[in-house]
């Protein structure tokens, strides 16, 4: 995980109890006894809103537990084979995989462009940098209500003044084909979170060494090649972190499917986390709802375990 | 990089591909507001600019102000659950010493890796269970807990950074623990109350997944589900001009925050907590 934690953990072995060795024992027991009361409350919420659910959701995953009916036994394995017959789950699955491979290398490559570009510390810059994060501080729901509206025949700014001076006849089907859902859907997303990234690598830019440019420009390196052999290396920690927060927020996409198409035309839209909430409160099945839940959560396990290696890996 | 260049004239495709991009994100915001108060066939506006879509929201299932409130109260139980843990838990993490410390922290930040709907579904079980179904508090209890890795992790580098003299002065004066967190520390942990309060805000405020789960009373329903709703519900015909009414309503509150804030916004991510 974050790699400051390591930093903080070993600035911390100077309590105060350590640079008062006389009344040592006394108030360092009253200060443990303290930080532990002042933890409570967290502790509190870990147990009951965090492991609770996750010890429950892995017992619904083994039983036979209906919306309505509630917890009627054991059936383990049945979810769990239920998965792979359930129609929507594997076109569910591509579907997914296919949006996110989209999504991220759009948003990362559109981040890393507008990083490059406001990085400066010009007045211009900074007003750049608030118009790219507006769309970030509007929800997701909100966004995607407002792409209904702009991808629509009927109000949107698009179609229907094209129709009006006649260069298309018909209006155009934003969320049509499975295709121009996909394509529609993936334009609002990069447009909500582009800033979000640029944000991220622009806070890695800014880590980077203005010594660095100035030796490498010194060398007569040319703009290029300072990008690519002084800025790329230096920014690989931001990169990756920016390149595994797009992948796991985009594997478990929902509201914008959920607004934007319900899984139109046919059922092609539909993603991993939809194909669960079906499952629970349309088919009412909260067994192999939390199947699907854990099969998601090993997922994102597996994908956090390999960034963290693969962070380990490049600071070695 | 054209950043070097230092003519004016040099800068000039700059300024434009700049420009033009910024135009690009601002001109979705811009238009929705305009589509709101536009006239359009089949809407409450039909005639002329005017506030018709906004009228209709007010009519709309248990109105505006019902839903509203709804908003308000899930976001402000969520930001001031958020802050009280976690500024007693980043107090703790960063000033004290006791068994189970680093695990604790850890467990914490290992919530960001579950995913919000593998917890929803037990969840949704058990606040039937308790008798929270449908419950504003339960819905904020839901999201206050997703807000702990970043607000606890970002709590904790502030209390870190205040010098150790100004505690151990005040220490040493008889000051309790909670004495020192309260007069001495507070007051120099305020921007990172800020920052942890305004992005709890707006996860909260624009949450749409836990409230169409945990909420089915439609009297209890947020703006952004009851909104979803509205669109859909109109007779059969899709009332475009009023959900853009919705999203405005929803955004503005965003925007102005965002605005005066954003400096507080960009300290989460320079901290390095927007990490794990």
């Amino acid at each position: 995980m974050p790699q400051g934690t390591h930093v903080t953990s070993t600035s911390m072995t100077h309590t105060l109890a350590a640079e008062h060795p006389v009344r040592s024992s006394g108030i360092a027991l009253r200060r443990a006894v303290m930080g532990f009361v002042y933890t409570i409350p967290t502790i509190i919420f870990i147990v009951v809103l965090f492991l609770t659910p996750l010890v429950l959701v892995v017992k619904m995953s083994l039983s036979k537990w209906g919306l309505l009916t509630g917890d009627q036994g054991y059936n383990f394995p049945q979810n769990y084979l239920l998965i792979s017959r359930n129609q929507l789950f594997w076109p569910a699955v591509w579907f997914t995989i296919e949006y996110t491979v989209i999504v991220t290398i759009l948003l990362i490559g559109i981040g890393l462009g507008l990083a490059l570009l406001v990085q400066t510390a010009t007045r211009w810059a900074s007003v750049l940098r608030t118009a790219f994060l507006l769309p970030v501080s509007l929800g997701l729901a909100a966004a995607s209500l407002l792409a209904y509206g702009f991808y629509s025949p009927n109000i949107g700014p698009i179609s229907p003044p094209l129709e009006a001076i006649g260069l298309i006849h018909d209006p155009i089907a934003f969320l049509g084909t499975s295709l121009a859902a996909l394509l529609s859907t993936t334009f609002l997303i990069v447009w909500k979170y582009a800033g979000f990234y640029m944000l991220v690598l622009v806070v890695g830019l800014q880590g980077i060494s203005e010594d660095l440019y100035e030796a490498a420009e010194l060398d007569g390196a040319s703009a290029w090649q300072i990008f690519r052999h002084l800025t790329l290396p230096l920014l690989r920690p931001s990169l990756s972190l920016a390149t595994i927060l797009c992948i796991t927020g985009s594997l478990l996409a929902f509201d914008q499917f959920f607004i934007l198409t319900k899984g139109a035309p046919d059922n092609t839209t539909v993603t991993a986390v939809q194909v669960i909430y079906r499952e629970a409160f349309q088919r009412q099945n909260l067994g192999t709802a939390a199947a699907l839940s854990i099969m998601v959560l090993l997922v994102l396990i597996i994908i956090n375990a390999l960034q963290f290696r693969f962070l380990r890996g490049a600071k070695d | 990089m054209s950043v070097d260049q230092p003519t004016t004239l040099g800068r000039t495709p700059y300024y434009v591909l700049t420009g033009g991009l910024a135009i690009i994100f601002l001109f979705p915001l811009l238009w929705s507001v305009l589509a709101s108060v536009s006239p359009q066939a089949g809407t409450a506006q039909t005639h002329g600019f005017g506030f018709g879509n906004y009228v209709t929201m007010f009519q709309f299932g248990p109105g505006l102000p019902t839903v509203t409130f709804n908003s308000v109260v899930i976001s402000a139980l969520t930001v001031g659950l958020t802050l009280i843990i976690s500024t007693l838990g980043g107090y703790a993490f960063a000033r004290f010493k006791f068994w189970g410390r680093d695990a604790l922290f850890l467990l914490t930040l290992s919530i960001l890796m579950v995913p919000y709907a593998t917890l929803l579904i037990p969840l949704y079980v058990l606040l039937n269970m308790v008798g929270l179904a449908n419950s504003l508090v339960g819905v904020s209890l839901m999201i206050a807990m997703y807000q702990l890795p970043f607000a606890t992790y970002m709590m904790r580098i502030s209390f870190e950074a205040i010098p150790r003299d100004l505690e151990e002065s005040a220490l040493i004066d008889g000051c309790g623990t909670f004495g020192v967190l309260w007069r001495i520390m507070m007051p120099a942990v305020t921007p990172g109350l800020v920052t942890v309060g305004l992005f709890a805000f707006l996860a909260a405020w624009n949450d749409f997944f836990a409230p169409l789960i945990l909420l089915t009373d439609p009297t209890k329903q947020p703006l952004p589900v009851a909104i979803a709703n509205m669109r859909q519900q109109t007779m059969g015909v899709i009332n475009y001009g009023a959900t853009e009414a919705g999203v405005v309503v929803m955004g503005i509150p965003c925007v102005i925050l965002f605005l005066l804030l954003q400096r507080y916004y960009v300290r989460g991510f320079m901290s390095g907590a927007i990490k794990g």
